[in-house]
């Protein structure tokens, strides 16, 4: 029972990432159209930004705020006007080998001009094991679950309590319809792309930590992010929270009860049974598809 | 095809027949290399260029013809029987991976195919008592085809090549017979082809099972052309490669795969002035050339040619008319 509450927690907590970098994946989706296979690739770089504020000298707090700054400006900003804009236009297929290069681009730029070691990021928290009915809880696993929950909670707020978010739904849901009744679209979807920079920051310096800071991070925590965006829907928010979250139980749990050698092959027939048995995932609604 | 395409293939082919003899042992392993992946992509391109779905498996479907082919060849079974056998294995297993995923809306195969790569990489690395798990098999013999050997490299390519040209020739063929024109037809508009008839899903499908094949035949020529195989060769890094290969010659074209894999070959020899930066070039090279022309190199060549030449019909309604001057 104890390991079983143990395995719980720090399934949460990896799961409360996932859910972080699925939410952006699906906001960006949802707005622009675009698969971001490079998602991963985006949660590996800003503790590279962090990690290099660090080195120059500033204390942690503001190198955090540094790493998320220029996570906007690069991972926002930049990714959206110089690889998304000119391929829209294209459709679908062209913007999704773009991704792909892109993620090689990221990894490789890490590699060389970074290192190629695994680094030690610094913890949010220090490590104290707290016991509770037996079981050994990570103080660190309950700081990333607060974090996330605050995030998740403070994301809903914007997007259901503001006018900006409201907006953002609707350009979501019906761009054209959006766009006759007033709403600034396009500056919608440029701020789905900074909410998905601002997300993946937290969710990277939330895992670097636990997974060190390594160029091949992505590979993982980007597929991760596509299986949780599926099982959950794709086309809701609270969908991909909920997919993270069962991913990263299930991932946890499996690999602990069933096979550790087959750990990374659970989420995948999770995935193949979704998509057979209900491809919009839990909580999606069936969109009605534009012929 | 035109006087001018006739040309550039005659050439080709005569490069391809004459140009090993010039070379060194590391240029002959290039472009055996070449002419292996070029069969994958040709396999790649017929999913992703003709039937519209974006595959992320070539890879694996490489790695289980590979395996397939080198297990077989070791317990002393004909290559050309393992080779069939690799084929085979693929198509059936393509057929089976695919009938989920296009039951769904479209970019879903894009992800069942990224996991399955990577469940058969896991199968490859764990499965130690079948494929020798992280230490792979070793020892790959080239093998006697019909009584020739081809265990010297220059055989070695001739063979590749032989196969490739087979290949891509049966392959030519398939898609200008009424059956393969569906192909066309539901790259173009699904819809029209869908209300004349055409099982959209079954020939989607189709496309799918015959590339992936194509895939596990590439792979038992891969086996003994490199001769030393291990799970890391075939993740998802391949698929890749092999994805952006099939874009940058020209998806839907099809002589786009043999380009794509020939620079995708050769720019690591032509990029080593870059040393380790290489990857970051072909990433960035990749991106742009997505952002100002999505339609590859041979679209490129094909929209200059009709720039100056002014009244070329593209390609693809030739191939949907019948192409009256082919």
């Amino acid at each position: 029972m104890a390991t079983f509450i143990q395995l719980l927690v720090s399934g949460l907590a990896t799961g409360a990432i996932y859910a972080l970098i699925a939410v952006g994946f699906t906001l960006v989706w949802q707005t622009s159209q675009t698969i971001n296979f490079a998602q991963g690739e985006f949660v590996m770089l800003p503790a590279f930004f962090v990690l290099a504020a660090t080195n120059a000298g500033a204390p942690f707090w503001l190198a955090t705020f540094i790493g998320i700054a220029l996570s906007v400006l690069v991972l926002g900003i930049l990714f959206k006007f110089i690889v998304v804009d000119p391929m829209l236009k294209y459709g679908v297929l062209p913007l999704v080998i773009s991704t792909i290069a892109l993620s090689l681009f990221l990894k490789e730029g890490v590699k060389d001009f970074y290192s190629s070691q695994a680094q030690p990021f610094p913890a949010l928290v220090p490590a104290i094991d707290i016991h509770v009915f037996e079981a050994v809880i990570s103080t660190q696993s309950l700081a990333v679950l607060a974090v996330a929950v605050i995030t998740v909670v403070a994301l809903n707020l914007l997007l259901n309590g503001t006018r900006v978010g409201r907006q953002m739904q609707a350009t979501a849901q019906n761009v054209t319809l959006a766009r006759i009744l007033g709403v600034p679209v396009r500056r919608m979807v440029l701020y789905t792309f900074l909410i998905n920079a601002v997300l993946v920051a937290i969710a990277s310096i939330l895992v670097s930590p636990i997974y060190l800071a390594k160029f091949t991070n992505g590979e993982t925590l980007g597929m991760a992010a596509f299986i949780a965006a599926i099982i959950g829907g794709f086309n809701q928010v609270r969908g991909a929270v909920l997919g993270g979250v069962v991913l990263g139980v299930l991932d946890n749990l499996s690999a602990a009860y069933i096979s550790s050698q087959y750990r990374g092959a659970f989420p995948l027939i999770i995935l193949v049974a979704v998509i057979l048995l209900r491809p919009q995932g839990l909580l999606g609604r069936v969109e009605e598809r534009s012929v | 095809m035109t006087r001018f395409g006739m040309l550039v293939f005659v050439v080709a082919v005569a490069a391809g027949v004459t140009g090993p003899f010039l070379l060194r042992p590391f240029g002959l392993y290039l472009i055996s290399m070449w002419a292996v992946l070029t069969i994958a992509a040709i396999g790649l391109n017929l999913t992703l260029g003709y039937a519209g779905q974006v595959s992320l498996a070539q890879g694996a479907f490489v790695g289980i013809g590979a395996y397939t082919a080198a297990l077989l060849t070791q317990a002393g079974c004909p290559f050309v029987i393992a080779f069939v056998a690799a084929g085979s294995l693929c198509f059936i297993i393509g057929w089976i991976l695919g009938y989920p995923a296009l039951r769904v809306q479209h970019h879903y195969l894009a992800f069942v195919t990224l996991a399955f790569t990577t469940l058969v990489f896991l199968v490859l690395r764990n499965e130690e008592w079948l494929t020798g798990g992280i230490y792979g098999i070793n020892g790959i013999q080239r093998p006697n085809v019909f009584g020739w050997s081809t265990a010297k490299a220059i055989n070695f390519y001739f063979f590749s090549f032989g196969v490739l040209a087979a290949l891509a020739f049966a392959t030519w063929w398939m898609l200008r017979s009424p059956w393969g024109r569906a192909f066309v037809a539901l790259r173009e508009n699904p819809i029209r082809a869908a209300s004349l008839g055409v099982d959209t899903r079954r020939y989607t499908l189709m496309a799918f099972a015959i590339g992936s094949s194509l895939g596990g035949m590439s792979g038992a020529l891969y086996a003994p052309l490199v001769q030393f195989i291990e799970p890391n060769s075939f993740s998802l890094g391949l698929s890749f490669s092999l994805l952006l290969m099939v874009i940058i010659g020209g998806s839907g074209y099809f002589f786009g795969p043999f380009v794509g894999t020939l620079i995708a070959v050769l720019l690591p020899e032509w990029l080593r002035v870059t040393e380790g930066y290489y990857l970051i070039v072909y990433a960035a090279a990749v991106m742009a050339m997505m952002a100002f022309c999505p339609a590859g190199l041979l679209g490129l060549i094909e929209r200059s040619a009709r720039a100056l030449g002014g009244r070329r019909r593209p390609e693809t309604t030739q191939a949907l008319v019948g192409g009256a001057d082919s």
